[in-house]
């Protein structure tokens, strides 16, 4: 798949980015840090990673990049958030926070499992995915509604924990802390058919 | 439904590295954990005195006063560290109990048991432990710590020690991972470390657990001097509330933090924000008043 030349960006800004970094080049694709502006626009897709939601979105003001994050949005190219990514892409979140980027269509609820202590491994049944994926919840979050256009992917314990709207994909969970590249591999199929779609355009 | 297992290594471990590239700081009430919120940190540590103020104070240093921790554990959303004395069973259990999301064992506090450390691995919630070299980092993470960090000397905003620990631990992963499996046990030896976790380190080509600095950071070059060499993130005792400005202290560390080798920024974020906590001279500090020597 390297060969196809198209590079997928982890957001580096703080939390668990190598993981993807390195899940990313399990996949066979070429994955960059992306802490800045210019960065960003080298990618034809982006990983928002787990870490703190909060300080995730106060290093994006000081670098200046929540305006080049929605447009890279509004330009169809491929965002994946996990946990703490999940966050940010919300339109809502549950409790008037207000440090969400309001990329995708749903409502979050943060640390809805529980504190640390209530943290926990799982194995989910992904809509698509003929074996359950190890999932792991660390004070996850999970998706309080989804609006019009948002395809629910995996639920438990009837709470919504993993949706795709369109070009955009995110998880309450951390597929890049369990060494199964299945989900990364599914958002990379995102980003390859989004590159054959823009060539026919 | 499917099974749903808690406090697992992988649950313990990935929490931490959820922290990684981020600053953890120091608060003693709720207007502090929210400044340090506010200010970009990805945890705070509820204690009682930061150790500056636990060093003047002398005597006995225990885990916070429960109401402490409860008071910051409500005030922000991230998540909230507290420290119990080393081998202190029942303080640990007692956090534990109360939702921490971190203990911190830790040789800022006088120590309960100066022979045996805490058994991690029976507890639920995940511990962080300090370290000087790779025979106290493997010993702690054979007892089941998910995080290290330097031990460097806490309470002095003096950050020779933090180095000295954090090349001192690289410098010998690096040995490790040069090594024949069959020379690895009389290292194991040397090292007074578990054999198994010396194996898992040699495999991984660093330590399975995320390692931050703490111990002596005091100003935004310190926090990206640490990064530089190797910390997967920085813990700020008393470098941020003992500083003229602990906001714009706060902030820059952050920012110096994530962006640690981007000089020019750090120069722009470093000016005009006060004066850094009054440091001390390592040598100027008796044996007995070195922190970092207790708990090994």
């Amino acid at each position: 798949m390297s060969g196809e030349g198209f590079v997928i960006g982890v957001l580096g800004l703080q939390g668990a980015v190598r993981e993807h970094l390195k899940s990313l080049e399990k996949c066979g694709v070429r994955g960059i840090e992306v802490k800045s502006t210019a960065e960003l626009e080298m990618v034809q897709g982006l990983i928002v990673p787990g870490g703190e939601s909060t300080a995730i979105r106060r290093l994006l003001d000081t670098a200046d990049m929540v305006a080049p994050l929605i447009r890279f949005c509004q330009s169809a190219r491929p965002i994946f958030g996990t946990c703490a990514g999940l966050i940010l892409m919300a339109r809502k979140l549950t409790g008037g926070e207000n440090h969400n980027l309001g990329l995708m269509n749903i409502e979050v609820a943060r640390n809805s499992f529980g504190r640390q202590v209530d943290s926990f491994e799982t194995d989910l049944n992904i809509s698509g995915f003929s074996e359950p994926f190890p999932a792991v919840f660390i004070r996850a979050p999970h998706i309080a509604s989804v609006g019009s256009g948002v395809e629910v992917l995996a639920t438990y314990q009837n709470r919504i924990v993993m949706v795709r709207e369109k070009h955009l994909l995110g998880c309450s969970f951390h597929p890049e802390l369990t060494g199964d590249e299945r989900v990364t591999r599914y958002f990379v199929r995102m980003v390859q058919q989004s590159l054959v779609k823009s060539s026919q355009a | 439904m499917n099974e749903k297992k808690t406090g697992t290594d992988r649950v313990k471990r990935g929490m931490a590295e959820m922290q990684k590239g981020g600053v953890i700081m120091d608060v003693v009430n709720a207007q502090q954990a929210k400044i340090a919120e506010a200010a970009g940190a990805v945890a705070v540590m509820a204690l009682e005195r930061v150790p500056a103020d636990i060093r003047k104070a002398g005597g006995v240093a225990r885990m916070a006063d429960p109401r402490i921790v409860e008071e910051v554990m409500a005030s922000v959303s991230i998540p909230v560290m507290a420290k119990a004395r080393i081998g202190h069973i029942a303080e640990a259990r007692v956090l534990e109990a109360m939702g921490v999301d971190y203990i911190d064992e830790s040789e800022v506090l006088t120590p309960a048991d100066e022979e045996f450390h805490l058994l991690k691995s029976s507890f639920t919630v995940p511990f962080v432990c300090g370290c000087r070299d790779l025979g106290e980092a493997c010993r702690r993470i054979g007892e089941g710590a998910a995080m290290l960090r330097t031990k460097g000397e806490p309470g002095t905003g003096n950050i020779v020690e933090a180095v000295r620990h954090m090349r001192r631990v690289n410098a010998q992963i690096r040995k490790v991972c040069g090594m024949s499996d069959d020379e690895l046990m009389v290292e194991a030896k040397n090292l007074g470390a578990p054999y198994q976790i010396l194996l898992e380190i040699k495999r991984l080509g660093r330590l399975p657990v995320v390692n931050f600095a703490a111990g002596g950071v005091a100003t935004p070059a310190d926090a990206a001097l640490m990064m530089e060499l190797g910390a997967d993130g920085v813990f700020v005792g008393s470098g941020i509330f003992k500083s003229e400005n602990p906001e714009k202290f706060a902030r820059a560390i952050v920012q110096a933090t994530t962006h640690y080798r981007d000089y020019k920024l750090i120069a722009e974020i470093s000016k005009g924000i006060g004066t850094p906590m009054h440091g001390l001279e390592i040598s100027g500090l008796a044996v007995a008043d070195r922190m970092q020597e207790r708990g090994v």
